[in-house]
């Protein structure tokens, strides 16, 4: 059974009265050990997603569509109690500020022992036991001195780990890391990108990636989902992905960065206009109004996913041969 | 525009303390050396960059060019002029000739302000141009950074994060500028929209000829754009080339470092680099190591480095780092198998 099977998902928002629909039809799907990264941009609705897998989507936001099956039971059907037995326990998640997702008031050790003692049963000296073998882990020097000390005592670096480790305490099933380290310096952000693989493979644990850098998910992930205003456009694994992107969005994402395995002058071909609002309603595909293929059929009908060449597509027009700049064939 | 003729930019020996101040009187109880001894000079019309993590001194050294902070020591000459010198007149020349764009447009433009008002405002308070004249230059300027008359009435929040910078970008452009000072400018925007800032920023200096300072941290967005590239390491330059020659050929452990903590967007490629993500992380600048401030991070630091600062020493034509071990360096990262990275570059 897969560990996260995510069909059909639609987030709705309620504001003034009005209802408006933030993600349109979503599915991935994650296993135990494996690494799903979700790659958009800002409003492609794919935090939301996450968020509604914890059960934690904010006030006026619901699911109204889809199932969100974990370990083959429905989250949507559960009720608060049921949710909230999974979260820390089976599904941890990991931020991408650490500032704000720690408790600033708390030590370290309350906020590393919380989850194990409410969630594992654990007595205070297990929990504490458990939670200098976790700092250990995730590599925190001198983790009996950390324990005592407070978020605002440690660097970025530091307390990202500290998230890790909180979400490693009771030991989940799946880990889903909101752009975990978008706020850090590329140095440490390889560091904590490493930590996380290396964790997620020794621990057994599956993997969700939410991330817009297109080189964190080469280096990491195994299979991608794109998402473009709420929809999932694009899913393949990473490989079959970048050397032969089917939809027009993939390939403009890949070729709007500047990379340093091109030579320099290569030129960035940038996709036109912005992203869209995600309460923007726009007919048929979302994409079309970016886009250099778009025909009359792209802006009356909705594309589904389709299975094309070991991807599947939401487009009408995908590229069906399509080379990278580095001509491999796909 | 030739070698010979003096560079628009030269910032000699730059040093930026600031004073940590404690205790119920404010006394002064500590020195932050944001900068110590950076030099370099941008010749008219290229583009330089700066690179380096959070806390290294590089939005310092932007702040002291653009006259914001002034040097605790060593000069910073605009056109053979150096800027701590300059009376009220050459200041307000000054200013118009240096502008910059920040990272987030949405808190560097004024939310009360239409864009029309923005961008027009530095033309009206430098008497530019006669009051009459000013919409159709705000019109004239928006049609460069790509955007129709029409964004003069909108306010910034109307805007998606894209337009705002190309306002930021129009209005630094209103004052005519020569050096433009770029820091973080592109590093808020989503994928799509970085893009066609970059592009933007490229087209406008071929087209008016301008000369930047960029200031970044994604190593791939400053190579794109920049001649030449200056690393910095707590305050330090640590390592200095063209960007060709910095990228496939880097000499300082820090350097390269950075460029192995850079995933390519290449599945393949990724899966066969080995990558030792570089271990610690940036020390206070209130209280750096002795000797080469990043020794106690660097792989192949020996005794010297403990105690003797290196300087920063030629290793090829145009090309220095400041490393005790520059050979060791060189050979250990031709050595590893992440070649591949650099291939591409060479072709």
């Amino acid at each position: 059974m897969t560990l996260l099977n995510i069909k059909g998902l639609a987030i709705d928002v309620d504001r003034d009265g009005q209802t408006r629909r933030l993600v349109h039809d979503a599915s991935f799907e994650v296993d135990r050990g494996e690494t799903l990264a979700i790659v958009g941009e800002s409003g492609s609705g794919k935090s939301l997603s996450a968020l509604a897998t914890m059960g934690l989507l904010a006030e006026g936001l619901s699911v109204s569509g889809g199932e969100i099956l974990f370990d083959g039971r429905d989250i949507v059907q559960m009720d608060a109690q049921e949710v909230n037995d999974l979260r820390g326990n089976e599904i941890a998640m990991v931020f991408q500020e650490p500032m704000t997702s720690l408790n600033p008031v708390r030590s370290i050790e309350a906020q590393l022992t919380e989850g194990m003692r409410l969630k594992m049963g654990l007595n205070r000296r297990a929990a504490m036991a458990r939670a200098l073998e976790l700092l250990n882990e995730v590599g925190i020097s001198d983790p009996e001195e950390r324990l005592r000390q407070y978020p605002h005592q440690l660097s970025g670096g530091m307390r990202q780990r500290v998230m890790i480790a909180i979400a490693l305490s009771c030991e989940p099933k799946l880990i889903l890391a909101d752009e975990p380290t978008t706020a850090l310096d590329v140095t440490i952000q390889a560091q904590i990108l490493a930590l996380t693989a290396k964790l997620c493979r020794d621990h057994d644990v599956g993997l969700v990636l939410i991330t817009h850098n297109l080189g964190i998910v080469a280096r990491y992930a195994q299979n991608v989902a794109v998402m473009y205003g709420g929809r999932v456009v694009e899913k393949a694994s990473a490989r079959d992905l970048y050397s032969g992107a089917k939809h027009p969005y993939t390939r403009g994402l890949l070729d709007s960065v500047p990379r340093l395995d091109l030579p320099r002058d290569t030129p960035l071909s940038p996709i036109p206009g912005a992203p869209p609002d995600p309460t923007e309603e726009i007919s048929g595909c979302r994409f079309h109004p970016r886009c250099a293929k778009a025909t009359e059929v792209c802006v009356t009908d909705i594309p589904q996913m389709r299975p094309a060449e070991r991807h599947e597509v939401a487009c009408w027009h995908p590229n069906l041969t399509a080379k990278t700049k580095t001509g491999a064939v796909a | 525009m030739t070698g010979n003729s003096q560079p628009l930019l030269q910032v000699e020996n730059l040093h930026v303390n600031f004073d940590i101040r404690s205790g119920l009187l404010q006394r002064v109880s500590g020195k932050i050396r944001a900068v110590s001894g950076v030099s370099f000079e941008i010749e008219k019309g290229k583009a330089f960059g700066l690179v380096g993590e959070s806390g290294c001194g590089k939005s310092t050294v932007a702040r002291a060019v653009l006259n914001l902070v002034a040097p605790s020591s060593g000069t910073v000459r605009f056109d053979g002029q150096d800027t701590a010198q300059l009376d009220n007149r050459d200041t307000a020349a000054f200013r118009r000739k240096v502008q910059a764009v920040f990272q987030d447009p949405y808190s560097s433009l004024n939310p009360r302000m239409k864009a029309g008002q923005i961008i027009g405002e530095p033309i009206r308070v430098h008497n530019l141009l006669p009051p009459g004249e000013v919409a159709a230059e705000v019109a004239r300027l928006l049609d460069i950074c790509g955007l129709p008359a029409r964004f003069a009435t909108l306010y910034p929040h109307e805007m998606s994060g894209g337009q705002r910078q190309r306002i930021g970008i129009a209005r630094a452009l209103a004052m005519g500028p020569e050096l433009i000072v770029c820091d973080e400018a592109v590093s808020a925007l989503d994928v799509s929209i970085q893009a066609q800032i970059i592009n933007l920023l490229e087209e406008l200096q071929r087209e008016l000829g301008l000369t930047y300072l960029f200031i970044g941290h994604d190593l791939s967005v400053v190579r794109h754009l920049c001649d030449d590239v200056a690393v910095m390491y707590l305050g330090r330059i640590v390592e200095s080339a063209p960007s060709d020659a910095l990228f496939s050929g880097p000499s300082h452990p820090y350097t390269q470092a950075l460029i192995d903590a850079v995933p390519n967007p290449d599945p393949d490629a990724e899966a066969n680099r080995i990558i030792e993500p570089l271990a610690g992380e940036v020390p206070s600048p209130a209280n750096p190591p002795s000797g080469c401030v990043f020794h106690p991070r660097c792989p192949i630091a020996t005794e010297r480095c403990h105690s003797e600062i290196p300087l920063l020493e030629p290793v090829a034509t145009e090309h220095s780092a400041a490393c005790w071990n520059v050979r060791t360096a060189q050979k250990r990262f031709a050595g590893q198998s992440n070649q591949t990275v650099l291939q591409g570059a060479e072709k």
